[in-house]
């Protein structure tokens, strides 16, 4: 399966039903855009997971680094004001 | 069973059951019925070739091909199941009949060869069942429920043989030549499919103008040139439709059915 290796990953997005967003479901080899998405259809779709397929290449795709999970994610962490049951509602609104 | 008169029936007159031929020839005239006939040939195709197919399990040059080949295998088992039923039972059907009794074509009998090889097997398969069930499910045969759900399999298994086609056709000088090999090999069994079958309302020969003109296209855009060689070979006297198989069947057959064989009425 060496071939495999030289084929370029792409990341595979499947919208689960009409409305919904798609949603990351795995990552798959293939050599062309066409057949990424043909292979998707055969791995991610076989039990009647989708209703739409997005193919991505990997390499398009700009993670957030590990490294940087303190700065990026933890400030947010002790901020429970911005959460909206954070707030109670005064007596007095009805509407809300 | 009582025998359902389709309009379309076949010259061929079903004798009523006589009291005194009754017994001894009940499951016998059975499975002659055109109905039946046309069930064997197409379930014994799609058995045949799901069973080709499942070899590449463990062998596909990478995985996610393993899985398209093996997707396309089980649709093709589902098919062989519905249509074997109509026309017996259906593990009989497959784990007990011999040879010369196999009504499948002998192109889907072919041994996997490579990659190229498999998919040029696909391609001049995929396209005939494509048009053929196109054409049953909008006939009022009783094989329209089941072309009406197969159409759709065999027309993504179409797909699949037509754009690896063009990718090994028009790709590196190795695969281009795998390529032309496999489409070469397996021309010389394209046309037996063409052969008209009883309870099969289909004109043939303008399933053959149909299946070249589609063929001949995804060829020729991969890069390759439609074999110019004879579609049968001279020497056979009759093909697969009439239970005449290649060598390698028969150790594929050995293969298929020799646990069922070994253990009769084993299940788990």
């Amino acid at each position: 399966m060496s071939s495999s290796t030289d084929w370029p990953l792409w990341e595979v997005f499947v919208r689960s039903r009409r409305g919904l967003s798609h949603t990351h479901a795995g990552s798959l080899h293939a050599p062309d855009a066409e057949m990424a998405l043909r292979n998707a259809r055969d791995l991610y779709t076989r039990r009647s997971e989708g209703v739409s397929l997005w193919v991505v290449p990997s390499t398009a795709i700009t993670a957030s680094s590990p490294d940087e999970k303190d700065s990026f994610f933890e400030p947010a962490g002790d901020k429970p004001y911005r959460h909206p049951t954070f707030y109670e509602i005064p007596d007095g609104v009805k509407h809300l | 069973m009582t025998a359902t008169p389709t309009p379309a029936a076949a010259p061929t007159p079903t004798p009523a059951p006589t009291s005194a031929a009754a017994s001894a020839q009940a499951a016998a005239p059975a499975r002659a019925l055109p109905a039946n006939v046309a069930a064997l040939a197409l379930g014994d195709d799609a058995l045949v070739l799901s069973h080709r197919l499942g070899e590449w399990a463990g062998h596909a040059p990478v995985l996610e091909e393993e899985v398209a080949l093996a997707n396309i295998a089980l649709d093709l088992l589902g098919q062989a199941r519905v249509l074997l039923s109509l026309a017996g039972d259906e593990d009989e059907l497959a784990y007990l009949r011999e040879e010369r009794a196999f009504r499948n074509l002998q192109l889907v009998e072919q041994p996997n060869g490579d990659f190229a090889h498999t998919i040029a097997r696909q391609l001049y398969f995929s396209t005939y069942q494509t048009l053929l069930y196109g054409q049953l499910a909008s006939g009022e045969s009783e094989l329209a429920p089941l072309a009406a759900k197969a159409v759709k399999e065999v027309t993504y298994h179409q797909d699949h043989a037509e754009q690896w086609t063009l990718r090994l056709g028009d790709g590196t000088a190795e695969s281009h030549e795998r390529m032309r090999r496999g489409l070469d090999a397996l021309w010389r069994f394209t046309g037996e499919m063409f052969q008209p079958v009883d309870g099969i309302d289909v004109d043939f020969e303008a399933l053959r103008e149909s299946w070249t003109a589609s063929v001949t296209a995804v060829i020729e855009r991969a890069t390759l040139s439609v074999p110019d060689g004879p579609q049968s070979g001279a020497w056979t006297a009759g093909a697969g439709r009439q239970g005449l198989h290649t060598e390698p069947f028969g150790r594929m057959l050995a293969e298929m059915q020799h646990l069922h064989r070994s253990h009769p009425g084993a299940s788990w």
